[in-house]
């Protein structure tokens, strides 16, 4: 069965179909509609490739698809360009540095280093924001915002239990 | 000969490090498009053009993706229409009957208004024209609030129009390509609105700050404010023009005054782009900067001799001859 798994996956199956998937839901998110009067929520689907690209194998390419995919994000919800590639890029690099302290340990644990880097991205975004734009950024919508990224946590999981047995050969 | 059999073959980087590397080559690139880049330049300078490819590439896809969720969101909007249609129904009888006495009073005051613009000859801004546009596209969030719409630059709209809904305004246009323009909302945290009271005529400027009710701030005059206070756009920088309405002063938590936007009352569906002409696109930069005035039109040189003529002060042979008269006996 692994074995069969094994052969399946190819970058395409673990960088570029993720990263396909969560733009194709942002750009569903976008819609200009109201549920109950409510908007729909706006997760930072990018955060779980940060997160899960850097738990399932290093890889040089990993920085520059996060890079890509951050540059869609800004363009897409016209940020300032760059933000949310440094954020994301901020968290995949602590994900990368702190791997060998947490990689095998329990759910729980691979849940706080994920919420962790969250909190690294969302800091990194926030403190950019105060500084270009000299106001501070509501913290209600912020933590809204957060709280719907860290939703994603189980995605994430899932995505390493797909992966975590499948043999990644060097690019 | 293949790479590893060459004279680094022998090389052995670890993969930790070298993804680090790529990391830190990949931030200092993000560090340097974000400097560089300008979000509101007012020309298709910087990455303008860029985002207004992106927008205009993505508005079809987003049409075809968006189907599903627009008709999940049409059902329930239908399902709880039907529950609520009574209360709805009352609500919108009593809504008409105070219109109408708005209605009444605003046919009277324009006529007055009329009246005194003629008779003061003020230079009213010229009528602006509009074109209805649907919102296609909308990004929330503390860090970007914006909203596309399937209106651009092939039916006149310009960098710069202001975008009201049905209630008030959301916002100006920032961002044009052919067949769409992006919207920067009024609580994007890079906007920047002037208003006025209603009531007091003072001066405040709306921030955005990324929630729903934008701060207000550099509030000028004493006591200027009540919670409640209508808000209008001041027209002052010449961005908006005058008297747009905006939302109602409220206090938050804090103390802090922040603006309840009309324009949150309802889903922003179709809006409209006022095709604005501000006092910037309208006057040329070199006429203003010209060292020289220009001459005076015949027009202008008679009023201004009637007004010269009016205000200064009588010659002195009438004044002495003024003085010199006895006043007539009374009979």
């Amino acid at each position: 069965m692994i074995r069969k798994r094994t052969q399946a996956l190819q970058v395409q199956g673990w960088l570029i179909l993720p990263a396909l998937v969560c733009l194709v839901s942002t750009v569903v998110l976008a819609t200009p509609i109201r549920v109950f009067g409510i908007g729909l929520p706006q997760p930072v689907f990018p955060m779980v490739l940060a997160f899960v690209w850097a738990v399932i194998r290093p890889s040089i390419l990993g920085p520059f698809a996060l890079l890509a995919v951050g540059f869609f994000l800004d363009l897409f919800w016209g940020a300032p360009l760059g933000l949310w590639a440094l954020a994301l890029l901020l968290a995949y690099a602590g994900a990368v540095v702190s791997r060998s302290l947490v990689t095998g340990r329990g759910a729980f644990m691979l849940a706080m280093w994920y919420l962790s880097l969250t909190v690294v991205a969302f800091t990194a975004a926030y403190l950019t924001i105060m500084l270009r734009a000299h106001i501070t950024p509501s913290l209600t919508d912020t933590i809204l915002q957060f709280l719907a990224t860290a939703a994603l946590f189980p995605v994430a999981r899932r995505m390493i239990d797909h992966f975590e047995n499948a043999d990644f050969r060097p690019w | 000969m293949a790479f590893r059999d060459g004279p680094f073959q022998d090389l052995r980087v670890p993969l930790t490090w070298a993804v680090v590397a790529a990391a830190v080559i990949a931030v200092v690139i993000a560090l340097g498009v974000l400097v560089a880049d300008r979000r509101e330049a007012v020309a298709m300078a910087g990455f303008a053009g860029l985002r207004n490819s992106v927008s205009r590439s993505l508005a079809p896809v987003n049409e075809v993706l968006e189907a599903p969720v627009r008709l999940f969101g049409s059902g329930i909007e239908d399902i709880s229409g039907y529950f609520n249609a009574v209360s709805e129904n009352r609500r919108l009888r009593a809504q008409i009957l105070d219109l109408e006495r708005w209605r009444d009073e605003a046919v009277a005051l324009r006529n007055v208004n009329t009246r005194y613009e003629a008779l003061l000859r003020m230079k009213t801004e010229p009528p602006a024209p509009s074109v209805t546009a649907r919102s296609i596209l909308d990004t929330r969030g503390p860090f970007a609030n914006a909203r596309v719409i399937d209106a651009g630059a092939s039916v006149g709209v310009q960098l710069g129009d202001p975008v009201l809904s049905e209630h008030g305004l959301i916002g100006r246009v920032i961002g044009v390509s052919r067949g769409v323009s992006r919207v920067l909302m009024l609580t994007d945290v890079e906007s920047r609105t002037p208003v006025l009271v209603d009531r007091t005529n003072a001066r405040a400027i709306l921030t955005g700050d990324g929630g729903a009710n934008p701060r207000l701030e550099y509030i000028r005059g004493q006591d200027p404010l009540k919670p409640g206070d209508v808000l209008l756009t001041s027209g002052d920088g010449g961005v908006y023009p005058r008297g747009l309405p905006v939302g109602v002063a409220a206090k938050d938590m804090r103390g802090a005054w922040r603006v309840r936007l009309y324009s949150d009352l309802t889903p922003i569906d179709y809006v409209r782009v006022l095709l604005f002409q501000d006092f910037s696109k309208m006057v040329d930069p070199a006429e203003l900067s010209a060292s020289a005035l220009p001459p005076l039109t015949t027009a202008e040189q008679a009023d201004r001799n009637a007004v010269l003529q009016k205000s200064a002060p009588p010659p002195p042979a009438a004044a002495e001859a003024g003085q010199a008269t006895p006043p007539s006996p009374k009979p």
